[in-house]
Parts: C-alpha cells; structure tokens; sequence
C-alpha cells in the first residue's frame, strides 16, 4: 500500500492516528516535501492567563512534532525518528493566536539527522520560538 | 505586593500548600495532567500520571517527549520561584532536553527540576525525568530564565 501513497500523504496518515497530534490540534499544510504546519489557537494552550501568553511546554511540544514530521517527509524510514536531543530558544511570548511552523532537515545522515524548526504568528520575520534537534532515524 | 509571598520561606510555604492550585491555573498543565508534589528551597518534584491522549508513539504506548518538556519546562519556572529571595515573574530564555532512554508505555513519569544558579537577571536551572529514581533517567534538561522586572499587582498565580 506504501507504494501507492505519496511520503505526504504516509505522514498524514500517520499523525491522524498520533493522540498528541490531536490533543494539540496541530494540522500540517503538506505540498510535496513542503509542509508549514498550523498550531490553532485554543485556550486550553495558554500558559499564564495573567497575560494570555501560550505555554511554553506547548510551543516545545509543537515545534518538536513539526520536526519530527518534516524528517519524516524528506526521509525513506518506515517509521518516524527518535528524539536524541532538542533545545528550544523562547524569543518572544507567544500570544493567544494560531502559531504556525516550519522546519529544515539541516543533515540528513544514515542514522541521525539535525532538524531546526521555527515558529512564528503574525509577523514571519518575528519568531516565537526556534528549536534546533538531533533525531535517530529507525531503520528496520 | 502582597505581604503572604513577599519572603521567599513564606513563598515556598504557601506553594506547599497550594500544589494542586500551581498546575490547576495552568491551562496547558491541566491539559496534560501534570501534579506538583514536593516544594524544597529552590527545587521542586512533581508527576506526570501516563494518560492515553498523550500518547506520542502508538507503538510502545508512551507518552510524546513534549509532554516531559512541559513538565519540566513548568517545573523548573517553579524552581526559579522556589529560589528568588524577592517575587519576580520568570520566562523561559530556552531549555535543552536530552533524551537518555525511552519512557516505558503506560507508566507515569516523576520530574524533579532544580534552580542552581541566580544572577540579578537570569536564573539557570536542571532538571530531571525518570520513573522510579535519578539513578535511570528517562531525560535530563537544561533551562535558563529571565527574570522579569517586578510588575505592580504581582501574584503568585495560586488561587485566593
């Protein structure tokens, strides 16, 4: 069946079964091995309701899912990647608005691969957040 | 500010008492379930119950790694409140997370973040996740925080 699918459409089929993917409500814009991923905005997101700013730990959580994903787009492995490490950079607070994210796959190696994913709001050119991992790839 | 959190061991007092309400005001905490258990001067414990729609890796049954950043994010905010002789907002400048070995399905997983170092504005922190004790990690983090200049009206975010 896998020969039939395109790598998009395998990786959309593969996060709709992933309950943290819900959980979040993440959604993935896939053209090719092009993907920006959307982060809706919900209230159940919200780190501190003092200042309406998402949290953190949601942001980080993102930003990793949209990592993970985009390997999973530009690589052959059946199944997706392990996180070896990841750091995530807070820039700016993250406001009760949709976030959306890209990713770039820096080094695709044999068995590890270094991703740095981005996310922003409104303004493209004001991230939010960065994020920079090391993932092994899990070949069978 | 108010008098009940202006010390810091009245501070790590009323946290104690109030460990439900740090993570209940928390929108995202309270998605993902997370309980603060233990406040100590400057280091904080708390506990991430397994839940199924945390799930990140269907195979195994194991809850996904932005889960633990969650909680260890969160705890380690904590710890920078736990440690700061005046109150002061804290933000997260960024946290590193290593992963040691793979969570086991269905299990909780214990956190245990520690604020080992405080400038006049940046507090550096660890933390830990395992599920039975620090000897078998599941992960290890590394987070510094900014600290925010006191704003009127402060709260330390518990429930009146």
């Amino acid at each position: 069946m896998s020969e039939t699918l395109s790598r998009g459409d395998q990786l959309e089929g593969f996060l709709a079964r992933v309950p943290i993917v819900e959980t979040l409500g993440m959604r993935c814009d896939i053209k090719g091995d092009d993907m920006t991923t959307v982060l809706p905005f919900q209230d159940k997101l919200i780190g501190n309701f003092t200042i309406k700013a998402l949290h953190g730990g949601a942001i980080g959580t993102f930003l990793e899912l949209t990592a993970m994903a985009q390997l999973y787009l530009v690589s052959d492995t059946e199944r997706p990647a392990r996180t070896i490490n990841i750091t995530v950079d807070y820039l700016r607070q993250g406001r009760a608005e949709d976030l959306y994210a890209r990713a770039r796959v820096i080094k695709l190696g044999r068995r590890m691969a270094s991703v740095t994913a981005e996310a922003w709001q409104s303004e493209r050119d004001k991230p939010v957040a960065t994020l920079h991992g090391h993932f092994l790839l899990k070949r069978s | 500010m108010d008098e009940s959190i202006a010390s810091l061991d009245k501070r790590i007092e009323l946290m104690r008492q109030h460990m439900d309400g740090m993570t209940h005001v928390v929108p995202w905490a309270r998605e993902t379930g997370f309980k603060v258990t233990r406040v100590e001067q400057g280091h904080i414990w708390g506990l991430q119950p397994f839940a199924d729609h945390l799930v990140g890796d269907i195979e195994n049954r194991v809850i996904h790694g932005g889960v633990i950043t969650t909680m260890l994010d969160n705890l380690c905010g904590m710890a920078c409140a736990a440690s700061l002789e005046e109150f002061r907002f804290v933000a997260t400048l960024d946290l590193r997370i290593d992963y040691m070995r793979p969570a086991e399905g269905g299990r909780d997983i214990i956190g245990e973040a520690e604020c080992y170092h405080v400038t006049k504005s940046v507090a550096f922190t660890r933390a830990w996740a395992y599920h039975e004790n620090r000897d078998k990690v599941i992960a290890t983090a590394q987070g510094a925080f900014a600290i925010n200049k006191p704003r009127p009206k402060a709260s330390l975010g518990v429930p009146e």
